[in-house]
Protein backbone atom coordinates (compact mmCIF):
# COMPACT_ATOMS: atom_id res chain seq x y z
CA UNK A 1 0.00 0.00 0.00
CA UNK A 2 1.27 3.66 -1.00
CA UNK A 3 2.24 5.83 1.47
CA UNK A 4 -0.23 8.39 0.24
CA UNK A 5 -3.38 6.26 0.42
CA UNK A 6 -2.83 5.26 3.97
CA UNK A 7 -2.42 8.90 4.76
CA UNK A 8 -5.74 9.26 3.24
CA UNK A 9 -7.03 6.70 4.87
CA UNK A 10 -6.21 7.90 8.02
CA UNK A 11 -7.95 11.25 7.47
CA UNK A 12 -11.13 9.34 6.04
CA UNK A 13 -11.22 7.63 9.07
CA UNK A 14 -10.93 11.10 11.36
CA UNK A 15 -13.53 12.68 9.04
CA UNK A 16 -15.93 11.91 11.60
CA UNK A 17 -14.33 12.96 14.34
CA UNK A 18 -13.07 15.74 12.97
CA UNK A 19 -16.57 17.26 11.41
CA UNK A 20 -18.03 17.08 14.76
CA UNK A 21 -14.89 18.71 16.64
CA UNK A 22 -15.38 21.72 14.00
CA UNK A 23 -18.79 21.99 14.73
CA UNK A 24 -19.00 21.41 18.11
CA UNK A 25 -15.48 23.40 19.05
CA UNK A 26 -14.11 24.92 16.52
CA UNK A 27 -16.83 27.01 14.73
CA UNK A 28 -17.68 28.02 18.69
CA UNK A 29 -14.75 29.39 19.16
CA UNK A 30 -13.98 31.53 16.39
CA UNK A 31 -17.64 32.83 16.91
CA UNK A 32 -16.50 33.68 20.43
CA UNK A 33 -13.96 35.51 19.02
CA UNK A 34 -15.80 37.19 16.39
CA UNK A 35 -18.21 38.25 19.13
CA UNK A 36 -15.73 39.40 21.46
CA UNK A 37 -15.29 42.49 19.05
CA UNK A 38 -18.85 43.40 19.36
CA UNK A 39 -21.62 44.88 21.61
CA UNK A 40 -24.03 41.71 20.90
CA UNK A 41 -26.35 40.68 23.81
CA UNK A 42 -27.54 37.22 24.45
CA UNK A 43 -30.82 37.58 22.53
CA UNK A 44 -32.11 39.61 20.08
CA UNK A 45 -29.49 42.11 18.21
CA UNK A 46 -26.69 40.53 16.82
CA UNK A 47 -24.60 43.58 18.01
CA UNK A 48 -22.25 45.99 16.25
CA UNK A 49 -18.35 46.03 15.86
CA UNK A 50 -16.58 47.68 18.72
CA UNK A 51 -13.01 46.81 18.27
CA UNK A 52 -11.36 46.20 21.22
CA UNK A 53 -13.70 48.29 23.57
CA UNK A 54 -14.66 45.50 25.51
CA UNK A 55 -11.19 44.32 26.62
CA UNK A 56 -10.11 47.38 27.10
CA UNK A 57 -13.32 47.94 29.50
CA UNK A 58 -12.71 44.66 30.77
CA UNK A 59 -8.80 44.59 31.51
CA UNK A 60 -9.65 48.80 33.38
CA UNK A 61 -12.59 47.85 35.47
CA UNK A 62 -12.17 46.55 39.06
CA UNK A 63 -13.98 43.23 38.76
CA UNK A 64 -11.47 42.34 36.70
CA UNK A 65 -8.45 41.94 38.62
CA UNK A 66 -9.79 41.22 42.27
CA UNK A 67 -11.34 38.14 40.33
CA UNK A 68 -8.06 37.46 38.87
CA UNK A 69 -6.37 37.38 41.86
CA UNK A 70 -9.39 35.31 43.60
CA UNK A 71 -8.51 32.93 40.89
CA UNK A 72 -5.00 32.71 40.94
CA UNK A 73 -5.21 32.49 45.14
CA UNK A 74 -7.70 29.84 44.94
CA UNK A 75 -5.85 27.50 42.19
CA UNK A 76 -2.33 28.11 43.76
CA UNK A 77 -3.78 26.92 47.25
CA UNK A 78 -5.74 24.46 46.44
CA UNK A 79 -3.04 22.98 44.20
CA UNK A 80 -0.62 23.42 46.42
CA UNK A 81 -2.00 21.91 49.33
CA UNK A 82 -3.48 19.00 47.38
CA UNK A 83 -0.18 18.25 45.98
CA UNK A 84 1.64 18.27 49.23
CA UNK A 85 -1.39 15.94 51.01
CA UNK A 86 -1.83 13.53 47.95
CA UNK A 87 2.67 12.92 48.12
CA UNK A 88 2.30 12.32 51.78
CA UNK A 89 -0.78 9.90 51.22
CA UNK A 90 1.03 8.15 48.99
CA UNK A 91 3.86 7.87 50.96
CA UNK A 92 2.07 6.46 53.84
CA UNK A 93 0.07 4.10 51.03
CA UNK A 94 3.28 2.71 50.21
CA UNK A 95 4.57 1.45 53.72
CA UNK A 96 3.25 -1.88 54.70
CA UNK A 97 0.53 -1.85 57.44
CA UNK A 98 -2.93 -3.41 58.74
CA UNK A 99 -5.51 -2.63 55.81
CA UNK A 100 -3.27 -1.00 53.20
CA UNK A 101 -5.79 -2.84 50.79
CA UNK A 102 -8.78 -1.03 52.22
CA UNK A 103 -7.40 2.11 52.37
CA UNK A 104 -6.05 2.45 48.64
CA UNK A 105 -9.83 1.21 47.92
CA UNK A 106 -11.43 4.40 49.99
CA UNK A 107 -8.79 6.51 48.26
CA UNK A 108 -11.37 6.15 45.10
CA UNK A 109 -14.34 7.65 46.55
CA UNK A 110 -13.56 10.88 47.07
CA UNK A 111 -12.58 10.79 43.49
CA UNK A 112 -15.85 9.47 42.16
CA UNK A 113 -17.84 11.37 44.00
CA UNK A 114 -19.78 13.93 41.77
CA UNK A 115 -18.72 17.62 42.11
CA UNK A 116 -21.79 19.00 42.37
CA UNK A 117 -22.46 16.41 45.04
CA UNK A 118 -19.87 17.47 46.95
CA UNK A 119 -20.61 20.56 46.79
CA UNK A 120 -23.79 20.40 48.53
CA UNK A 121 -22.37 17.71 51.02
CA UNK A 122 -19.94 20.81 52.11
CA UNK A 123 -22.47 23.23 52.00
CA UNK A 124 -24.66 21.13 54.45
CA UNK A 125 -21.71 20.87 56.64
CA UNK A 126 -21.32 24.42 56.37
CA UNK A 127 -24.91 25.74 57.31
CA UNK A 128 -24.55 28.13 59.75
CA UNK A 129 -27.72 27.03 61.62
CA UNK A 130 -27.54 23.10 61.69
CA UNK A 131 -24.16 22.49 60.14
CA UNK A 132 -21.76 19.35 61.65
CA UNK A 133 -18.95 21.82 61.04
CA UNK A 134 -20.65 24.31 63.84
CA UNK A 135 -21.85 21.44 65.85
CA UNK A 136 -18.32 19.88 65.96
CA UNK A 137 -16.56 23.06 66.53
CA UNK A 138 -18.90 24.31 69.51
CA UNK A 139 -19.44 20.66 70.83
CA UNK A 140 -15.48 20.01 71.57
CA UNK A 141 -15.60 23.60 72.90
CA UNK A 142 -13.47 25.63 70.00
CA UNK A 143 -15.96 27.62 68.77
CA UNK A 144 -18.45 29.42 71.15
CA UNK A 145 -21.39 30.11 68.76
CA UNK A 146 -22.37 29.05 64.91
CA UNK A 147 -20.98 30.75 62.43
CA UNK A 148 -21.96 31.41 58.63
CA UNK A 149 -18.96 29.66 56.73
CA UNK A 150 -19.99 30.58 53.46
CA UNK A 151 -21.92 33.75 54.53
CA UNK A 152 -18.91 35.77 55.89
CA UNK A 153 -16.53 37.28 53.47
CA UNK A 154 -13.59 36.05 55.76
CA UNK A 155 -13.67 32.48 55.54
CA UNK A 156 -16.15 32.07 52.31
CA UNK A 157 -12.69 31.22 50.09
CA UNK A 158 -11.24 29.26 52.64
CA UNK A 159 -14.38 27.07 53.23
CA UNK A 160 -14.25 26.26 49.64
CA UNK A 161 -10.74 25.28 49.23
CA UNK A 162 -10.92 22.77 51.90
CA UNK A 163 -14.00 21.62 50.34
CA UNK A 164 -12.15 21.19 46.66
CA UNK A 165 -8.91 20.18 48.48
CA UNK A 166 -11.04 17.29 50.01
CA UNK A 167 -12.70 15.78 46.47
CA UNK A 168 -8.93 16.09 44.20
CA UNK A 169 -6.46 15.42 46.79
CA UNK A 170 -6.74 11.79 46.07
CA UNK A 171 -6.16 11.99 42.38
CA UNK A 172 -2.73 13.31 43.39
CA UNK A 173 -2.36 10.25 46.05
CA UNK A 174 -3.22 7.83 43.37
CA UNK A 175 -0.94 9.22 40.45
CA UNK A 176 2.25 9.28 43.26
CA UNK A 177 1.08 6.04 44.42
CA UNK A 178 1.23 4.63 41.30
CA UNK A 179 4.76 6.35 40.38
CA UNK A 180 5.81 5.14 43.79
CA UNK A 181 4.78 1.53 42.81
CA UNK A 182 7.39 2.23 39.90
CA UNK A 183 10.19 2.24 41.61
CA UNK A 184 12.66 -0.47 41.54
CA UNK A 185 12.80 -2.28 44.83
CA UNK A 186 16.60 -3.07 44.19
CA UNK A 187 17.54 1.03 43.75
CA UNK A 188 15.69 1.12 47.24
CA UNK A 189 17.46 -2.07 48.83
CA UNK A 190 21.09 -0.65 47.20
CA UNK A 191 20.31 2.99 49.43
CA UNK A 192 20.11 0.79 52.44
CA UNK A 193 23.26 -0.80 51.70
CA UNK A 194 24.91 2.60 51.25
CA UNK A 195 23.39 3.98 54.42
CA UNK A 196 21.47 6.91 53.26
CA UNK A 197 19.08 8.60 55.63
CA UNK A 198 15.26 8.47 55.45
CA UNK A 199 15.08 12.17 53.64
CA UNK A 200 18.05 11.88 50.78
CA UNK A 201 16.53 8.20 50.43
CA UNK A 202 13.48 10.44 49.52
CA UNK A 203 15.03 12.95 48.11
CA UNK A 204 17.60 11.33 45.71
CA UNK A 205 15.67 8.01 44.69
CA UNK A 206 12.11 8.22 44.92
CA UNK A 207 11.58 11.87 44.14
CA UNK A 208 13.09 11.69 40.51
CA UNK A 209 10.63 8.99 40.00
CA UNK A 210 7.80 10.83 40.78
CA UNK A 211 8.44 13.96 39.24
CA UNK A 212 7.56 13.44 35.99
CA UNK A 213 3.62 12.27 36.90
CA UNK A 214 3.67 14.75 39.45
CA UNK A 215 4.44 17.24 37.31
CA UNK A 216 1.31 15.99 34.51
CA UNK A 217 -0.71 16.31 37.71
CA UNK A 218 0.08 19.36 38.97
CA UNK A 219 -0.62 20.83 35.20
CA UNK A 220 -3.57 19.04 34.28
CA UNK A 221 -5.09 20.48 38.34
CA UNK A 222 -3.68 23.96 37.99
CA UNK A 223 -5.55 24.15 34.53
CA UNK A 224 -8.82 22.41 36.55
CA UNK A 225 -8.86 25.06 39.54
CA UNK A 226 -8.02 27.89 36.82
CA UNK A 227 -11.45 26.64 35.79
CA UNK A 228 -13.31 26.27 38.35
CA UNK A 229 -16.53 27.15 38.31
CA UNK A 230 -19.23 23.93 39.68
CA UNK A 231 -18.10 23.89 43.31
CA UNK A 232 -18.26 27.68 43.56
CA UNK A 233 -21.15 28.13 41.92
CA UNK A 234 -23.27 25.35 44.38
CA UNK A 235 -21.41 26.37 47.62
CA UNK A 236 -21.33 30.01 46.92
CA UNK A 237 -22.18 31.54 43.53
CA UNK A 238 -19.21 33.87 43.48
CA UNK A 239 -20.57 35.16 46.62
CA UNK A 240 -20.48 36.63 49.48
CA UNK A 241 -19.67 40.25 48.57
CA UNK A 242 -17.75 38.76 45.37
CA UNK A 243 -14.83 36.86 47.82
CA UNK A 244 -15.74 33.94 46.11
CA UNK A 245 -16.17 34.96 42.69
CA UNK A 246 -13.61 33.58 40.38
CA UNK A 247 -12.77 34.04 36.09
CA UNK A 248 -15.38 31.59 34.88
CA UNK A 249 -18.13 32.99 37.65
CA UNK A 250 -17.43 36.44 36.13
CA UNK A 251 -17.88 35.40 32.36
CA UNK A 252 -21.23 33.87 33.35
CA UNK A 253 -22.63 36.47 35.17
CA UNK A 254 -21.30 38.90 32.27
CA UNK A 255 -22.35 37.18 29.28
CA UNK A 256 -25.55 34.74 31.03
CA UNK A 257 -26.72 36.97 33.51
CA UNK A 258 -26.40 40.55 32.26
CA UNK A 259 -26.60 39.10 29.02
CA UNK A 260 -24.00 40.96 27.41
CA UNK A 261 -22.79 38.53 24.91
CA UNK A 262 -20.00 40.72 23.39
CA UNK A 263 -18.15 41.35 26.52
CA UNK A 264 -18.67 37.65 28.31
CA UNK A 265 -17.10 36.56 25.03
CA UNK A 266 -13.99 39.17 25.93
CA UNK A 267 -13.53 37.89 29.36
CA UNK A 268 -13.85 33.85 28.32
CA UNK A 269 -11.29 34.51 25.30
CA UNK A 270 -8.77 36.27 28.23
CA UNK A 271 -9.40 33.20 30.55
CA UNK A 272 -8.60 30.99 27.31
CA UNK A 273 -5.35 32.98 27.07
CA UNK A 274 -4.50 32.51 30.08
CA UNK A 275 -5.08 28.83 30.53
CA UNK A 276 -2.99 28.35 27.01
CA UNK A 277 0.24 30.33 28.63
CA UNK A 278 0.26 27.66 31.77
CA UNK A 279 -0.35 24.82 29.74
CA UNK A 280 2.37 25.36 27.01
CA UNK A 281 4.57 27.30 30.07
CA UNK A 282 4.18 23.46 31.76
CA UNK A 283 4.81 21.56 28.93
CA UNK A 284 7.89 23.15 28.60
CA UNK A 285 8.63 22.24 31.92
CA UNK A 286 7.27 18.86 32.04
CA UNK A 287 9.32 18.03 28.57
CA UNK A 288 12.61 19.54 30.65
CA UNK A 289 11.82 17.50 33.93
CA UNK A 290 11.35 14.26 32.08
CA UNK A 291 14.35 14.84 30.20
CA UNK A 292 16.20 14.84 33.45
CA UNK A 293 14.75 12.46 35.36
CA UNK A 294 15.38 9.28 32.93
CA UNK B 1 14.78 -5.70 54.05
CA UNK B 2 13.30 -2.73 55.54
CA UNK B 3 12.59 -3.07 59.36
CA UNK B 4 9.84 -0.93 61.02
CA UNK B 5 10.83 0.04 64.75
CA UNK B 6 8.21 -0.23 66.72
CA UNK B 7 7.43 3.04 66.88
CA UNK B 8 7.43 3.63 63.40
CA UNK B 9 4.80 1.16 62.99
CA UNK B 10 2.75 2.98 65.37
CA UNK B 11 3.33 6.23 63.90
CA UNK B 12 1.67 4.34 60.16
CA UNK B 13 -1.14 2.92 61.77
CA UNK B 14 -1.91 6.30 63.42
CA UNK B 15 -1.49 8.34 60.00
CA UNK B 16 -3.52 5.72 58.20
CA UNK B 17 -6.53 5.76 61.12
CA UNK B 18 -5.96 9.58 60.46
CA UNK B 19 -6.35 9.62 56.43
CA UNK B 20 -9.58 6.85 56.39
CA UNK B 21 -11.23 9.80 59.13
CA UNK B 22 -10.78 12.55 56.77
CA UNK B 23 -11.82 10.48 53.78
CA UNK B 24 -15.17 8.89 55.11
CA UNK B 25 -16.35 11.28 58.18
CA UNK B 26 -17.86 13.66 55.19
CA UNK B 27 -19.19 10.66 53.47
CA UNK B 28 -20.58 9.13 56.30
CA UNK B 29 -22.12 12.12 57.39
CA UNK B 30 -24.18 12.57 54.14
CA UNK B 31 -25.84 9.03 54.09
CA UNK B 32 -26.40 10.26 58.27
CA UNK B 33 -28.19 12.92 57.38
CA UNK B 34 -30.01 10.92 54.30
CA UNK B 35 -31.45 8.64 57.42
CA UNK B 36 -32.00 10.66 60.37
CA UNK B 37 -35.31 12.15 60.95
CA UNK B 38 -35.41 15.42 60.34
CA UNK B 39 -35.81 16.68 63.64
CA UNK B 40 -32.59 15.17 64.55
CA UNK B 41 -30.83 17.33 61.78
CA UNK B 42 -32.04 20.58 63.64
CA UNK B 43 -31.45 19.46 66.97
CA UNK B 44 -29.01 21.46 69.12
CA UNK B 45 -26.97 20.04 70.16
CA UNK B 46 -26.43 17.96 66.85
CA UNK B 47 -27.35 14.21 66.98
CA UNK B 48 -24.78 12.32 65.16
CA UNK B 49 -26.69 9.30 65.06
CA UNK B 50 -30.42 8.65 64.02
CA UNK B 51 -32.26 6.74 67.17
CA UNK B 52 -34.21 5.45 64.51
CA UNK B 53 -33.12 5.08 60.99
CA UNK B 54 -35.51 6.88 58.55
CA UNK B 55 -35.78 5.43 54.71
CA UNK B 56 -38.35 7.00 53.65
CA UNK B 57 -37.09 9.47 51.54
CA UNK B 58 -35.68 7.15 49.52
CA UNK B 59 -38.91 6.04 48.55
CA UNK B 60 -39.85 9.60 47.97
CA UNK B 61 -37.26 10.26 45.59
CA UNK B 62 -37.70 7.13 44.02
CA UNK B 63 -42.01 7.28 43.96
CA UNK B 64 -43.49 8.25 40.51
CA UNK B 65 -46.72 10.76 42.27
CA UNK B 66 -47.12 12.85 39.44
CA UNK B 67 -45.68 16.57 40.74
CA UNK B 68 -43.95 15.28 43.19
CA UNK B 69 -40.55 15.95 45.01
CA UNK B 70 -39.69 11.93 43.39
CA UNK B 71 -41.79 12.72 39.97
CA UNK B 72 -38.84 15.72 39.09
CA UNK B 73 -35.76 13.19 40.85
CA UNK B 74 -36.50 10.49 39.03
CA UNK B 75 -36.96 13.06 35.85
CA UNK B 76 -33.91 14.56 36.29
CA UNK B 77 -31.97 10.65 36.57
CA UNK B 78 -33.80 10.11 33.19
CA UNK B 79 -32.47 12.63 31.55
CA UNK B 80 -28.96 12.22 33.19
CA UNK B 81 -28.94 8.44 31.90
CA UNK B 82 -30.23 9.85 28.43
CA UNK B 83 -27.44 12.50 28.00
CA UNK B 84 -24.89 10.53 29.07
CA UNK B 85 -25.54 7.64 27.52
CA UNK B 86 -26.03 8.93 24.19
CA UNK B 87 -23.00 11.47 24.14
CA UNK B 88 -20.23 8.27 25.29
CA UNK B 89 -21.99 6.33 22.39
CA UNK B 90 -21.38 8.97 19.89
CA UNK B 91 -17.80 9.52 21.76
CA UNK B 92 -17.50 6.15 21.21
CA UNK B 93 -18.32 5.77 17.58
CA UNK B 94 -16.14 8.89 16.98
CA UNK B 95 -13.19 8.09 19.01
CA UNK B 96 -12.58 4.33 17.59
CA UNK B 97 -11.66 4.59 14.00
CA UNK B 98 -10.28 8.10 14.61
CA UNK B 99 -8.03 6.60 17.74
CA UNK B 100 -6.79 3.69 15.75
CA UNK B 101 -6.28 5.65 12.77
CA UNK B 102 -3.79 7.70 14.45
CA UNK B 103 -2.15 5.02 16.44
CA UNK B 104 -1.35 3.52 12.94
CA UNK B 105 -0.54 6.85 11.15
CA UNK B 106 1.78 8.73 12.85
CA UNK B 107 1.95 11.13 10.17
CA UNK B 108 -1.50 12.30 11.10
CA UNK B 109 0.01 12.18 14.92
CA UNK B 110 -0.30 16.09 15.13
CA UNK B 111 -4.04 16.31 14.54
CA UNK B 112 -4.02 14.06 18.18
CA UNK B 113 -2.35 16.66 19.53
CA UNK B 114 -5.00 19.22 18.63
CA UNK B 115 -7.44 17.36 19.83
CA UNK B 116 -6.26 17.01 22.88
CA UNK B 117 -5.34 20.76 23.20
CA UNK B 118 -9.06 21.76 22.58
CA UNK B 119 -9.78 19.26 26.03
CA UNK B 120 -8.11 21.75 28.04
CA UNK B 121 -10.19 25.40 26.65
CA UNK B 122 -12.87 25.89 28.95
CA UNK B 123 -16.43 25.83 28.55
CA UNK B 124 -16.83 29.36 28.94
CA UNK B 125 -14.78 29.96 25.70
CA UNK B 126 -17.74 28.16 23.42
CA UNK B 127 -20.65 28.65 26.09
CA UNK B 128 -22.26 31.82 24.49
CA UNK B 129 -22.19 30.84 20.49
CA UNK B 130 -23.49 27.19 21.62
CA UNK B 131 -26.45 29.02 23.17
CA UNK B 132 -26.93 30.80 20.53
CA UNK B 133 -26.78 27.75 17.96
CA UNK B 134 -29.46 25.79 20.10
CA UNK B 135 -31.55 28.31 20.69
CA UNK B 136 -31.21 28.61 16.72
CA UNK B 137 -32.32 24.91 16.09
CA UNK B 138 -34.63 25.00 19.34
CA UNK B 139 -32.45 22.57 20.81
CA UNK B 140 -32.35 24.84 24.44
CA UNK B 141 -33.95 22.64 26.90
CA UNK B 142 -33.44 19.07 25.39
CA UNK B 143 -31.57 15.92 25.94
CA UNK B 144 -30.07 15.83 22.20
CA UNK B 145 -28.84 19.10 21.95
CA UNK B 146 -27.13 18.98 25.50
CA UNK B 147 -25.98 15.44 24.58
CA UNK B 148 -24.27 17.04 21.48
CA UNK B 149 -22.93 19.81 23.34
CA UNK B 150 -20.96 16.96 25.79
CA UNK B 151 -19.14 15.90 22.89
CA UNK B 152 -16.99 18.95 23.23
CA UNK B 153 -15.85 17.23 26.32
CA UNK B 154 -16.17 13.75 25.81
CA UNK B 155 -14.84 12.82 22.04
CA UNK B 156 -11.66 14.42 22.71
CA UNK B 157 -11.00 12.72 25.83
CA UNK B 158 -12.31 9.15 24.82
CA UNK B 159 -10.04 9.31 21.37
CA UNK B 160 -7.04 9.92 23.77
CA UNK B 161 -7.74 6.57 25.69
CA UNK B 162 -8.39 5.05 22.58
CA UNK B 163 -5.52 6.25 20.27
CA UNK B 164 -3.09 4.73 23.42
CA UNK B 165 -5.17 1.84 23.82
CA UNK B 166 -4.63 0.80 19.98
CA UNK B 167 -0.76 1.76 21.02
CA UNK B 168 -0.52 -1.38 23.02
CA UNK B 169 -1.98 -3.62 20.03
CA UNK B 170 0.90 -4.83 18.51
CA UNK B 171 0.10 -4.05 14.93
CA UNK B 172 2.13 -7.15 13.50
CA UNK B 173 -1.40 -9.01 14.16
CA UNK B 174 -3.10 -7.02 11.87
CA UNK B 175 -0.14 -7.44 9.25
CA UNK B 176 -0.67 -11.24 10.00
CA UNK B 177 -3.89 -11.11 8.81
CA UNK B 178 -3.99 -8.52 6.14
CA UNK B 179 -1.12 -10.86 4.61
CA UNK B 180 -3.31 -14.01 4.91
CA UNK B 181 -5.87 -12.46 2.70
CA UNK B 182 -8.17 -10.41 5.03
CA UNK B 183 -9.36 -6.80 4.19
CA UNK B 184 -8.62 -4.04 6.06
CA UNK B 185 -12.48 -4.29 7.36
CA UNK B 186 -12.22 -7.97 8.03
CA UNK B 187 -8.97 -7.59 10.22
CA UNK B 188 -10.35 -4.38 12.08
CA UNK B 189 -13.81 -6.48 12.88
CA UNK B 190 -12.11 -9.77 13.40
CA UNK B 191 -8.64 -8.97 15.60
CA UNK B 192 -8.32 -5.60 16.48
CA UNK B 193 -11.97 -4.70 17.53
CA UNK B 194 -12.26 -7.51 19.88
CA UNK B 195 -8.57 -7.44 21.31
CA UNK B 196 -9.71 -3.34 22.07
CA UNK B 197 -12.83 -4.09 23.50
CA UNK B 198 -11.21 -3.79 26.90
CA UNK B 199 -10.51 -0.08 26.38
CA UNK B 200 -13.36 0.50 24.43
CA UNK B 201 -14.69 -0.38 27.84
CA UNK B 202 -13.03 1.84 30.03
CA UNK B 203 -13.07 4.74 27.86
CA UNK B 204 -17.07 4.00 27.59
CA UNK B 205 -16.93 4.41 31.26
CA UNK B 206 -15.25 6.95 31.81
CA UNK B 207 -16.82 9.23 29.19
CA UNK B 208 -20.23 8.37 31.30
CA UNK B 209 -18.73 9.39 34.32
CA UNK B 210 -17.68 12.72 32.73
CA UNK B 211 -20.80 13.45 31.51
CA UNK B 212 -22.93 11.81 34.91
CA UNK B 213 -20.78 14.69 36.67
CA UNK B 214 -21.18 18.00 34.25
CA UNK B 215 -22.76 20.61 35.50
CA UNK B 216 -22.00 23.83 33.64
CA UNK B 217 -23.48 23.31 30.49
CA UNK B 218 -26.90 21.54 31.83
CA UNK B 219 -27.26 24.85 33.99
CA UNK B 220 -26.68 26.74 31.11
CA UNK B 221 -28.92 24.81 28.56
CA UNK B 222 -31.53 23.42 30.56
CA UNK B 223 -34.50 24.82 31.99
CA UNK B 224 -36.74 22.24 33.14
CA UNK B 225 -38.12 18.57 33.48
CA UNK B 226 -37.65 17.62 29.88
CA UNK B 227 -34.06 18.02 29.77
CA UNK B 228 -32.68 19.05 33.48
CA UNK B 229 -29.82 16.68 34.29
CA UNK B 230 -29.33 14.91 38.17
CA UNK B 231 -26.42 17.40 38.82
CA UNK B 232 -28.79 21.01 38.01
CA UNK B 233 -31.63 19.02 39.95
CA UNK B 234 -29.38 19.15 43.00
CA UNK B 235 -27.79 22.06 42.75
CA UNK B 236 -31.47 23.50 42.72
CA UNK B 237 -32.44 21.70 45.80
CA UNK B 238 -28.88 22.59 47.54
CA UNK B 239 -29.85 26.11 46.61
CA UNK B 240 -33.26 26.32 46.95
CA UNK B 241 -35.88 26.53 50.47
CA UNK B 242 -35.91 22.54 51.11
CA UNK B 243 -36.51 22.96 54.47
CA UNK B 244 -35.54 18.89 54.89
CA UNK B 245 -31.59 18.59 54.86
CA UNK B 246 -32.33 14.98 54.75
CA UNK B 247 -33.57 15.33 51.18
CA UNK B 248 -31.00 17.13 49.79
CA UNK B 249 -28.56 14.37 51.16
CA UNK B 250 -30.89 11.69 50.09
CA UNK B 251 -30.57 12.90 46.44
CA UNK B 252 -26.95 13.09 47.20
CA UNK B 253 -26.33 9.70 48.06
CA UNK B 254 -28.61 8.55 45.27
CA UNK B 255 -26.45 10.81 42.36
CA UNK B 256 -23.07 9.35 43.80
CA UNK B 257 -23.90 6.30 44.14
CA UNK B 258 -23.40 4.97 40.26
CA UNK B 259 -20.10 6.59 39.95
CA UNK B 260 -18.76 5.25 43.61
CA UNK B 261 -19.64 1.90 42.80
CA UNK B 262 -18.24 1.85 39.42
CA UNK B 263 -15.18 3.02 40.74
CA UNK B 264 -14.92 0.85 43.39
CA UNK B 265 -15.42 -2.26 41.05
CA UNK B 266 -13.58 -1.25 38.15
CA UNK B 267 -10.81 0.72 40.47
CA UNK B 268 -7.70 -1.31 38.95
CA UNK B 269 -8.72 -0.05 35.19
CA UNK B 270 -9.73 3.25 36.38
CA UNK B 271 -6.12 3.98 37.70
CA UNK B 272 -4.20 2.72 35.24
CA UNK B 273 -5.99 4.50 32.72
CA UNK B 274 -5.68 8.15 35.08
CA UNK B 275 -1.74 7.12 35.68
CA UNK B 276 -1.10 5.99 32.22
CA UNK B 277 -2.93 9.18 30.53
CA UNK B 278 -0.87 11.31 33.47
CA UNK B 279 2.60 9.32 32.45
CA UNK B 280 2.36 9.86 28.82
CA UNK B 281 1.18 13.10 28.87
Amino acid sequence: MSGTWITTRAWLLMLPLLIVMVAVIGWPLADTVQLSFTDAKLVGTSGSYVGFDNYLRLVSGNAFGRTLFTTTFFAVVVVTTEMVFGVLAALLLNQQFYGRTLLRALLILPWALPTVVNATLWRLIYNPEYGALNAALTQIGILDAYRSWLGEPGTALTALIVADCWKNFPLVAMIALAALQAVPRDVIAASYVDGASAFSRFRFVTLPYLAGPLMVALVLRTIEAFKVFDIIWVMTRGGPANSTRTMSILVYQEAFSFQRAGSGASLALIVTLIITVLAVAYGTVVKKVAGSAT
Amino acid sequence: MERQSPLFRLFLHVAALLLAAVILAPLVWLFVMSISPAADLAAKPLKWWPATMDFSRYTVLLSTTENSAGAAFIASLRNSLMVAGMATLAAIALAVPAGWAVSRTPSVGWSLSVVIATYMLPPVALAVPLYMALSNFGLLNSVFGLALVYLTILAPFTTWLMKSGFDGIPREIEQAAVIDGASLWQTLRIITLPLAMPVVATSALFAFLLGWDEFFYALLFTSDQRAKTLTVAIADLAGGRVSDYGLIATAGVLAALPPVIVGLVMQRALISGLTSGGVKG
